[in-house]
Parts: structure tokens; C-alpha cells; sequence
């Protein structure tokens, strides 16, 4: 079981490593951050200054490994526009957006994997082609046309609730609304997907010809194992509770990391992003370890498995 | 006599297409009935219908009694009582028939709970027992292991505990050999038949395997299409066959003594269900079809006291097989 956890956790420790890299690259190659923030009016001179005092001027090589040291060092570098640790600037944000994302993962579970049990069991009935109807459309319709259909309707047309900012409760109504329609679109199929898979089991219809009364069979045959693939699917919407609500902030102009990263992007604030990344990938390969444990917990074939590995 | 199980004109359609189409069977108290047949004919759909255990799209008619009760149709919480406690069953590939997520000992407690109103302490020492009646070895320890642990022969027992569990009056075994090996088969089938015996319990052996028909049944009923063609006690079915598709089938088997002789195989293949002519359903494949074969589905008539068969030809079909003995 140890090495199976450290085999997990060395994989985990990579796809960090990786997506750094990748993401350090391609800022790098794709604008020059004098540039964007001081604008190309700005005299040639301060340019050069600017470069020489963030490390821009250095080989890019150079620049990544003393970037890795500092990140070492427990030092995640400072946003070239104010100044400040961009920790700091991202970890301020990050309860504005947990404010939008904690209730709207509430609200994907608690009305998407109803729904999605509720289709699977009266498969073909017309409540089923309903749902599957609204999660179709909720599946594919871009959260931003979402958005600002909410925002037509709710604020423009009706004047019930505001269209952006975040002055009150009320504001935040809409951007959970957005975030939670798409998220239990997914949820209800995947759920109805996995339940229907395991309906059509055999040790289902052994449970029944037991005399197990069929509201039984459901909970104590069926439910345990359409929760093994659920399992996945949530573990993805928890890793992305920091950072999964880029769109809508920046549509409801909510100050969250979102919103954040589209600004420290288009400026080219390389260590604004880059902090960013680091916690969202931190995030991610933190919720598929808890997901590895969590099969394991719900699967004992897998259980047996990752002894012996 | 009244029979156990009485099943009268049962039909099952999916979608429009009949795969069922009018069963007539009787299952007396304690026998062992065989049920053969190709895949497809209804021998397993039969018995899911009987225990309303088939989709709900599926489309069931007839009369299916149970000591004279009628099941088809009847309510939810009455059949759960049936399933498991009057007739249990178990199936093919036990391997997946278990669920892979629960410990043997939940899956065993559940029936015993549900169907022996048993509680605590009592319900794992008769867990124990009837693993040890199946012949798993170390039951108390097996008992909190899971179904992948287990060999396709061990789950196999494991599932015949289960069904023993309720303490049915007729055991339903669908095709319960056909993915184990050979040797594990004959194990399983002895275990069967010693608990038959045992516990005085009735059971039909779903099969498509002649031989272990023969061997484990008084009785046998072959199906083709969807009907019974012929039902006799098993030793004048192989010694007589009259239904032409019966005699086919035994014909393919090869004979244990005497000379060697070319296996005879049937011709053509099992029609598509949703192309079913009104007439014999074997008649395509007949030897003997005669003009009026191709009109109406010929039923079951008696040709014996304790023996039924469904061809118009079985007269002809006779003389056909004693000609063959006679050169």
C-alpha cells in the first residue's frame, strides 16, 4: 500500500512539474511583459530597465531554473505590476471565488446525481427525456451564453436580481446559478450513465430473484457501484473549485482568481499566473489522490489490487 | 394432483417481437425437470417471466401459479416473498451474478433475513452452515471476503447457498455449468443433486448440454422458438424421440456404445423471431414439413399418458425414427 501511495504521489509531483513548465514556456514566448504593462508608449530606457529588474533579459533557461529554486525556497516571486508576493495578491482572492464555486459544487451534487437516479430508473418514462434534454442543453451551451441569458432575463427584463459586482448576497445569486446548471447537467449524465450501466447488471438481477424488494435493490445493490465512476467525475469538480469560474467572474465581474488570472494573463504578470497554476494543479492532483483513495474504499477489487502493487 | 408450478399459455414479446410464444409446463412437488434447447428459445425467459424479473418494456401474458396463486401480475411485495423464499434461482456465469462490492457474508444474510426472519448471531451461524452444506472450506473466515476472491466454482456454491437461504420449494437453475470447467461442472451438478434430494426441493435445469439434462432430470421439455416441442420423462425422450427437432438434436449427439456413426446435424439455423412464419416454427428446417406444417403452429397433444408432443407429423416422425433403427 506505501508504494502504491508513492508511486501516486511521485506521478502527482510531475503533472505539477509539467504543467509549470508549460505554462512558464509559453508566457515567456507569447509577449513581452514590459510591453504590456507599461505600454508602448513608454520610453525605450525604462523598458530595458523594467526587463533587467524582473530577470527578462536573462536566457530562458536561466530564468526557469532560478524560477524553480525560488519556488524551492517556498518563494512564488511578486507581481510585476504592484509589486506585491503574487501569493498574497492570489490567496486574497481565493475566498471571493470559493464563495461562487463551494455552493454551486453544492448545488451540481445535490440536484445532478438526484436527477441522473431518477432518469436511470424510469428510463424512456418523460421525465427522463426531459431531464436529459435540459442536461443535453446545459451540457452544451458555453457558460458565458448561460450567463448573460441569466443576466437578460433576471437583470435586464425582470430587474430581480443585479447584474454584477459584488456588493451583497444577491449578487453572487446569478454566477452560482450559471456555475450549478452547467455542473449538474454533466453530473445528471454521467450519474444516469453509470446507474444505467449497472442496472443492467447481472448481481442486480440476482439481488431481485433474492426477493430483495426493488427500492433495496436500488440502494444497497445499485448505488455502491454506480458510485465508483461518479466518484471521478466529482473528484474532477472538486480540483476545480479554485479556479473553475474564469468565465463567469469575468462575466459577472465577481474579484475572484478567476478574474485575476484573465488580467495577470493579458498583462503578461508571469508570476501572478504562475502562482495561479501551481494551485490549480495543486488542486487537481489533490483531488484525484483523494479519489485514488476513495476507489479504493468503495471498490474492494481495487482495494486488493493496490496491496499488492 | 395439483402441481407446484402450473404455467399456462405464457407468452413474452419485446418491442413488438414475440420470443415467448405460449408455454404450457407443470412442475410437480420434488421433481427435477430439464428444460433444453438452443439459445434463444426461451428456456431462461421463461422462468424470468414467471418470477417477473424481465425489463418492464417487456410485454408478458398467460398464467403463471404458483400452489394455484397467480404471479403474473401480482404485487410487488408478494413477489419478493416468492423470489428467494418459493423459488429461487441462480444463473449462468456466477461470476458476475454476485455483487462485486459486498462481502458474501451481506449478500447471504441478506435472504436469510429476508426470507428466515433471522437476526444477529443466528443469521452467520446459518451462513456458516449452508456454506458448509455447499462445500466452501474455512467458512467462517470466507464469510467477510468478496466475490472476486473466489473461483468461478467456489461463487458458483456461494450462489447456491444464497438461493438455498429462503428454503425454496423449487430451485431454478439457468444454465449453472455452462462457464465452469469440466470438472468443476460435474461437482456443481453432484451438489445440486444432493441437495434436491436433501431438502425434497424441486428444480429445473436449464441447459443447452443433452447429456447433463439426462443424467440430473426425470423429465425434460424441449423448447424451440419460443413453445415446447415435446415433454417426456428423460429416458424415453433419448431412447424415442418424436418431435422431429428433438430427434435432430439427440441425433447430433454422439452415441456412447456401438458402431461409429456420422453425426447428423440440423440443417439451417433458428429463425429470427421477428419473422416467424404461422406455421411450425421448425418446419424450414424439417425433413418431414408437410403443406399443412406451413399453415398453423401445431400445440402440444398427448402421445402417451406422461408424454406430450407438438407436431402434426409425429406419426410420421416415429415411423421415420424406427425405420432408421430397423436398417
Amino acid at each position: 500500500m506505501g508504494r502504491y501511495f508513492a508511486m501516486r504521489i511521485g506521478r502527482a509531483a510531475l503533472t505539477i512539474v509539467l504543467v509549470v513548465t508549460f505554462a512558464f514556456v509559453v508566457l515567456r514566448l507569447s509577449g513581452d511583459p514590459a510591453l504590456m504593462i507599461l505600454g508602448p508608449e513608454a520610453p525605450p530606457e525604462v523598458l530595458a530597465a523594467f526587463r533587467k529588474a524582473w530577470g527578462l533579459d536573462d536566457p530562458i533557461w536561466f530564468q526557469y531554473l532560478d524560477y524553480f529554486s525560488a519556488i524551492a525556497k517556498g518563494e512564488l516571486g511578486r507581481s510585476m505590476r504592484d509589486g506585491r508576493p503574487a501569493m498574497d495578491l492570489v490567496l486574497e482572492r481565493v475566498p471571493a471565488t470559493l464563495a461562487l464555486t463551494l455552493p454551486a459544487f453544492v448545488f451540481k451534487v445535490a440536484l445532478g446525481i438526484p436527477a441522473g437516479i431518477y432518469a436511470a430508473l424510469h428510463r424512456g418514462s418523460a421525465i427522463d427525456r426531459a431531464v436529459m434534454m435540459t442536461a443535453v442543453a446545459g451540457f452544451t451551451v458555453p457558460s458565458f451564453v448561460l450567463a448573460l441569458l441569466l443576466v437578460l432575463i433576471f437583470a435586464v427584463q425582470l430587474g430581480w436580481l443585479p447584474s454584477g459586482g459584488q456588493d451583497s448576497w444577491r449578487h453572487a445569486i446569478l454566477p452560482i446559478a450559471t456555475l450549478s446548471l452547467g455542473g449538474a447537467a454533466v453530473l445528471a449524465r454521467f450519474t444516469r450513465s453509470a446507474m444505467l450501466e449497472v442496472l443492467g447488471q447481472p448481481y442486480i438481477r440476482t439481488a431481485s430473484s433474492k426477493g430483495v424488494p426493488w427500492r433495496k435493490v436500488v440502494t444497497s445493490h445499485a448505488l455502491p457501484n454506480a458510485a465508483i465512476p461518479t466518484v471521478t467525475i466529482l473528484g474532477f469538480m472538486v480540483g476545480t473549485l479554485i479556479a473553475g469560474a474564469v468565465v463567469v467572474e469575468s462575466v459577472f465581474a465577481w474579484p475572484g482568481v478567476g478574474r485575476l488570472l484573465v488580467v495577470a494573463v493579458a498583462n503578461r504578470d508571469l508570476a501572478v499566473v504562475q502562482c495561479i497554476l501551481l494551485l490549480v494543479a495543486l488542486a487537481m492532483v489533490t483531488s484525484n489522490l483523494i479519489v485514488d483513495v476513495l476507489y479504493g474504499f468503495l471498490d474492494p477489487r481495487l482495494r486488493a489490487k493496490g496491496a499488492h502493487a | 394432483m395439483v402441481p407446484l408450478v402450473s404455467i399456462q399459455g405464457l407468452s413474452v414479446a419485446f418491442n413488438g417481437v414475440a420470443v415467448l410464444r405460449g408455454v404450457d409446463l407443470a412442475l410437480g412437488k420434488g421433481e427435477a425437470l430439464g428444460l433444453v434447447g438452443e439459445s434463444g428459445s426461451g428456456k431462461s425467459v421463461t422462468w424470468l417471466a414467471a418470477l417477473g424479473l424481465l425489463p418492464r418494456h417487456a410485454k408478458v401474458t398467460g398464467s403463471v401459479r404458483l400452489h394455484g396463486r397467480e404471479l403474473l401480475g401480482a404485487p410487488a411485495h408478494e413477489l419478493d416473498q416468492i423470489r428467494g423464499g418459493r423459488i429461487a434461482m441462480i444463473f449462468q456465469d456466477p461470476a458476475s451474478a454476485l455483487n462485486p462490492v459486498l462481502t458474501i457474508r451481506k449478500q447471504l444474510s441478506e435472504a436469510l433475513a429476508l426470507h428466515r426472519d433471522l437476526q444477529g448471531e443466528a443469521v452467520k451461524a446459518e451462513a456458516m452452515r449452508l456454506l458448509n452444506l455447499v462445500g466452501t472450506p474455512d467458512a467462517a473466515r470466507r464469510l467477510s471476503a468478496y466475490p472476486h476472491e473466489f473461483s468461478g466454482g467456489q461463487v458458483q456454491r456461494i450462489m447456491i447457498a444464497m438461493a438455498l437461504a429462503g428454503n425454496p420449494d423449487v430451485l431454478i437453475a439457468d444454465e449453472p455449468t455452462t462457464a465452469l470447467d469440466a470438472t468443476i461442472q460435474a461437482q456443481i451438478l453432484e451438489l445440486l443433486s444432493s441437495v434436491r434430494r436433501e431438502m425434497g426441493m424441486a428444480m429445473v435445469l436449464i441447459s443447452h448440454d443433452l447429456g447433463v439434462v439426462a443424467e440430473n432430470c426425470d423429465r425434460v421439455a424441449v423448447m424451440y422458438a419460443g413453445r415446447i416441442v415435446e415433454q417426456a420423462p428423460s429416458n424415453q425422450l433419448f431412447a424415442d424421440p418424436v418431435h422431429p427437432y428433438a430427434q435432430g438434436l439427440i441425433g447430433a449427439l454422439p452415441p456412447l456404445d456401438g458402431p461409429r456413426r456420422r453425426l447428423t446435424a440440423i440443417p439451417g439455423t433458428v429463425p429470427d423471431p421477428a419473422r416467424m412464419s404461422d406455421g411450425c416454427a421448425y418446419a424450414p428446417r424439417c425433413a418431414l414439413a408437410a403443406e399443412p406444417c406451413g399453415l398453423a403452429a401445431p400445440t402440444l397433444a398427448p402421445i402417451a399418458s406422461d408424454r406430450t408432443v407438438a407436431c402434426i407429423r409425429a406419426e410420421a416422425s416415429r415411423r421415420a425414427l424406427l425405420g432408421t433403427a430397423a436398417e
